[in-house]
């Protein structure tokens, strides 16, 4: 499918309102395994790409995507801001305006190994990869209703990060006692898989 | 001056981090270029990566500049900066894996010496355990 202006103004405009509506439950959770700052640092990231969405919007799906991720390196602090920037910059760099699904699933893929590189990180120590890994499998795999099945791993993934027991970051400090809370990394992955799935939808 | 390695400190407080500057400043004086920052992009506990590019800009020196981090977000956010430098300059600056005051002090001390940026990097790494 090609992703036209609309479309990426939409998938940007979404992503960025959903994360900015859920600021308050995304700082609660932080504040219980972590330094409390997440929600506040990604509404600020999210409101500079609101600010530049027109400009953003006209770009390209993959320039606009690289734009994304470097308002948030910029602006959002804290780890989340590299993490979630470069997890932007490199799907930006890897997409083509005419993406197929396959093309999507190599540029999460490629995406995702470079969140992995910054946090230096991987799937199943309690952070944002434990969702987008899980999301990665089923948009790799395809088949019918995906918006619907994307959604429904995302939330069902960042419920699973509730039991492990965090290795890295803030929370790691916490051991045991980050058993029982969910990852507020993950929460928030989950909102912007949720978002795209949305968009696809056509319900954004 | 420029011909010492330069030392930035990056810390989430910035009290942490002028406080360590003062340290580093009574030490050594001014014979080591510094730079240093706290605080996120809204003026809370946190980092910076525009603060932190900032800074080593501040502290640069052609022998290279040494970044002493606190906790986690610093250093991922250190190393996010230094990606973003011109490639002339990027392979130029290290994170040390040391205790920010301590390793600053001791960093700069070794600098002030004329020590390259191994053995800066060497010297504050010392004091991290294992």
């Amino acid at each position: 499918m090609t992703v036209d202006s609309n479309t990426t103004r939409a998938l940007i405009e979404t992503v960025a309102r959903r994360v900015i509506a859920s600021a308050g439950e995304l700082t609660d959770l932080d504040r219980a395994i972590g330094d409390g700052d997440h929600g506040i640092n990604m509404q600020r990231g999210f409101e500079a790409v609101l600010a530049q969405l027109d400009q953003l919007a006209v770009q390209g799906l993959g320039n606009a995507l690289k734009g994304v991720g470097t308002t948030l390196v910029l602006k959002v602090g804290g780890a989340s801001g590299p993490l979630y920037g470069t997890l932007f910059m490199a799907l930006g760099k890897a997409l083509p305006d005419e993406v197929t699904r396959e093309q999507l699933a190599d540029a999460l893929a490629l995406a995702v190994d470079a969140v992995k590189a910054r946090g230096k990180s991987d799937i199943g120590q309690k952070t944002m990869l434990d969702v987008l890994g899980p999301v990665l499998a089923v948009l790799r795999d395809g088949g019918d209703d995906l918006p619907s099945r994307l959604r429904a791993t995302a939330a069902a993934a960042a419920s699973a990060t509730v039991p492990m027991k965090a290795i890295r970051g803030r929370a790691s400090f916490l051991g045991e006692r980050s058993i029982g809370h969910m990852d507020p990394g993950a929460r928030s992955s989950a909102l912007m898989v949720e978002a795209v799935a949305d968009v696809m939808e056509g319900r954004g | 001056m420029s011909g010492n390695v330069g030392i930035v400190i990056v810390s989430h407080s910035p009290d942490v981090a002028r406080g360590t500057a003062d340290m580093v400043r009574q030490m050594v004086g001014s014979e080591v270029p510094l730079g240093w920052c706290g605080g996120d992009p809204g003026g809370g506990l946190g980092t910076n990566v525009e603060a932190i590019l900032a800074a080593i800009q501040a502290a640069w020196s052609e022998q290279g500049v040494a970044v002493l981090v606190d906790l986690g977000g610093a250093e991922t956010n250190s190393e996010m900066a230094i990606e973003m430098l011109p490639e002339i300059r990027r392979g130029r600056v290290v994170v040390c894996n040391a205790p920010i005051v301590e390793g600053a002090v001791m960093a700069a001390t070794e600098a002030a010496s004329g020590a390259p940026l191994d053995a800066v990097r060497r010297t504050a790494e010392e004091l991290t355990p294992g």
